[in-house]
């Protein structure tokens, strides 16, 4: 297991009131796996996604990251070794910085290689991404939407990360641009080995690229397992209800949501 | 029979310092009386500025430049004067947008600007024939707790319940033309099933047209009676729902179709962005 979660708990405390945003989550995600992280707003996924970047500490339980727990402080290895792509490309970058820089940045952070040698890697990055390494010079706003987020992927695998958390990575795509960067994500994976915890409130996508699905409802996880068992037979009327409810586009389709929907009822 | 919208040969185009930019490029569409159209595209092809013409939005704006012919129930928009657009709007159509929460005003209750949106129908309506009005309107989008919604600001709602706000506000005065640009996008995906239904379910028992813009296939599938596909500013596909998403004949909306991942998997497709043959002329089918 690269990551293994131990009755985590996040509890917001504002004025008065405490929001318990995530509870009693315990979950195992594989090296390689592609864990889709599902569920509506105020699901916990986006809580669950911070706790595991370390923005900030649990209020219980614990993270075991490479068989060693993760400490509330993060050392810059771990940092370099759990990285995050957003939702947004356009705000994810620094609007004043070439696209270069930006993936540049993390390397001199990191102390990654040898100074010189850092802007061929650069240029890998981009062409790896598959960007024109040309286009290093040019600010995020000469970029489309898509060419963006592959940018803000580069960045993010330039310190060779073994877990990535992707939040929402597509939803702000168009329909061409997202199948290209969803199939890129999952070429990456395999060919770099890396470990996706794709956070995601479309299961069309999550069906496409994911290895396991997690379903979370309202802070608790209530649903776990491979993405064909999980589709072909969801074990809560919550997941179900979840399917039922994706526009879709095929008779096929359809008719799968609809046995599910009867199965719901 | 004659259109409700009839929409020929429309153009846009904005002047700025750099030149000219063309926007749309000659769009022809038409909606017949209380039937469902979706016009669906990516961004920048056009969509939201041919919902924007036709309420007469855009052609207040300094450097647009529109030619081409909107006619609502037969009444050629182009030549009714800025004041009579003005009164058509909210009265003979009505529009609905992708935020919810945004869309309502954040300093005032709802039963405030729901009686702004009746006294567009009916000047100086008072606050008690307002609020029977807008209680009745609620009772439509399930909303039975009237008392508690109208009493409240936007943002003691959910986004679900101030969608349903808005649709009983844009259909509180029977219009002939509903505009629903996105609707339910910014919604989670129960909640946004729900409000379609309710939504279909409303106008088919109103008899109002709707124009719906969208970018998601499947909700356009669900909701349309007839679909019109928009890329770069040109309609390049239309036909019957059934027929375009059943036999997609363009290679753009084969493009789309094909990209779309299906909740029954498959392969991740391989994908081009742009193509010479999506310029190809467009595809009809009767």
């Amino acid at each position: 297991m690269i990551l293994s979660l131990k009755d985590l708990g996040k509890t917001y405390a504002s004025g008065p009131h405490a929001v318990q945003a995530l509870a009693g989550l315990t979950l195992d995600v594989a090296q390689g796996d592609c864990l889709a992280v599902v569920g509506e707003s105020g699901s916990g996924k986006s809580t669950l996604a911070n706790l595991i970047l370390g923005l900030f500490p649990a209020t219980t339980g614990e993270m075991i990251f490479d068989g060693a727990p993760l400490p509330a402080r993060r050392t810059l290895a771990h940092r370099r070794a759990i990285q995050l792509v957003q939702q947004n490309p356009a705000s994810a970058l620094n609007p004043r910085r070439s696209i270069g820089a930006s993936v540049r940045l993390p390397l001199d952070v990191h102390g990654i290689g040898v100074a010189a040698k850092r802007d061929e890697a650069v240029t890998r990055l981009l062409a790896d991404v598959g960007l024109d390494p040309a286009m290093a010079a040019r600010a995020p706003s000469a970029l489309s939407g898509g060419q963006r987020q592959r940018v803000a992927i580069a960045r993010a695998l330039a310190c060779g990360p073994r877990l990535v958390v992707l939040d929402e990575p597509t939803s702000a795509l168009d329909v061409l641009v997202q199948a290209q960067v969803l199939r890129l994500l999952h070429d990456l994976r395999l060919r770099l080995g890396l470990t996706y915890l794709f956070i995601t409130h479309d299961l069309a996508v999550v069906r496409a690229i994911a290895t396991r699905v997690a379903v979370f409802h309202k802070g608790r996880l209530i649903e776990e397992g491979a993405t064909e068992a999980v589709f072909a037979a969801p074990s809560t009327p919550y997941t179900r209800s979840l399917i039922a409810a994706v526009p879709v586009i095929t008779e096929e389709e359809k008719a799968m949501r609809d046995t599910l929907a009867r199965g719901a009822s | 029979m004659t259109a409700l919208l009839d929409i020929r040969d429309l153009r846009l185009s904005f002047r700025l310092w750099s030149g000219t930019v063309e926007v749309l490029h000659g769009i022809s569409l038409s909606i017949a009386r209380g039937e469902r159209v979706a016009l669906v595209g990516e961004s920048g092809s056009g969509k939201s500025v041919t919902a924007r013409i036709v309420l007469g939005l855009i052609q207040e704006l300094r450097g647009a430049r529109v030619s081409g012919q909107v006619s609502l129930d037969g009444q050629d928009l182009a030549r009714v004067s800025p004041k009579a657009r003005h009164a058509l709007r909210g009265t003979d159509m009505s529009m609905i947008f992708q935020d919810p929460t945004s869309s309502l005003n954040p300093v005032f209750p709802i039963l405030t600007q729901f009686r702004e949106v009746l006294a567009r129908a009916t000047p100086g309506i008072s606050l008690d024939s307002a609020r029977d009005r807008a209680t009745s309107a609620l009772h439509e989008v399930a909303i039975y707790e009237a008392d508690r919604v109208l009493a409240s600001y936007p943002f003691q709602l959910s986004g679900g319940m101030n969608q349903r706000v808005m649709i009983a506000m844009a259909l509180a005065n029977r219009p002939k033309l509903l505009i629903a640009d996105e609707p339910g996008t910014a919604l989670d995906v129960t909640v946004q099933a729900q409000t379609l239904d309710l939504m279909r379910a409303l106008v088919a028992s109103h008899g109002t047209a709707v124009l719906f813009i969208s970018h998601n296939l499947g909700v356009v599938r669900e909701f349309a009676d007839r679909t019109y596909v928009i890329y770069r500013g040109r309609i390049v596909e239309h036909g019957p729902t059934a027929a375009v998403f059943g036999n997609p004949r363009h290679a753009y909306t084969r493009a789309l179709m094909a990209a779309q991942p299906r909740l029954t998997g498959g392969p991740l497709p391989e994908i081009t962005e742009r193509d010479p043959a999506f310029d190809a002329p467009a595809e009809v089918h009767s």
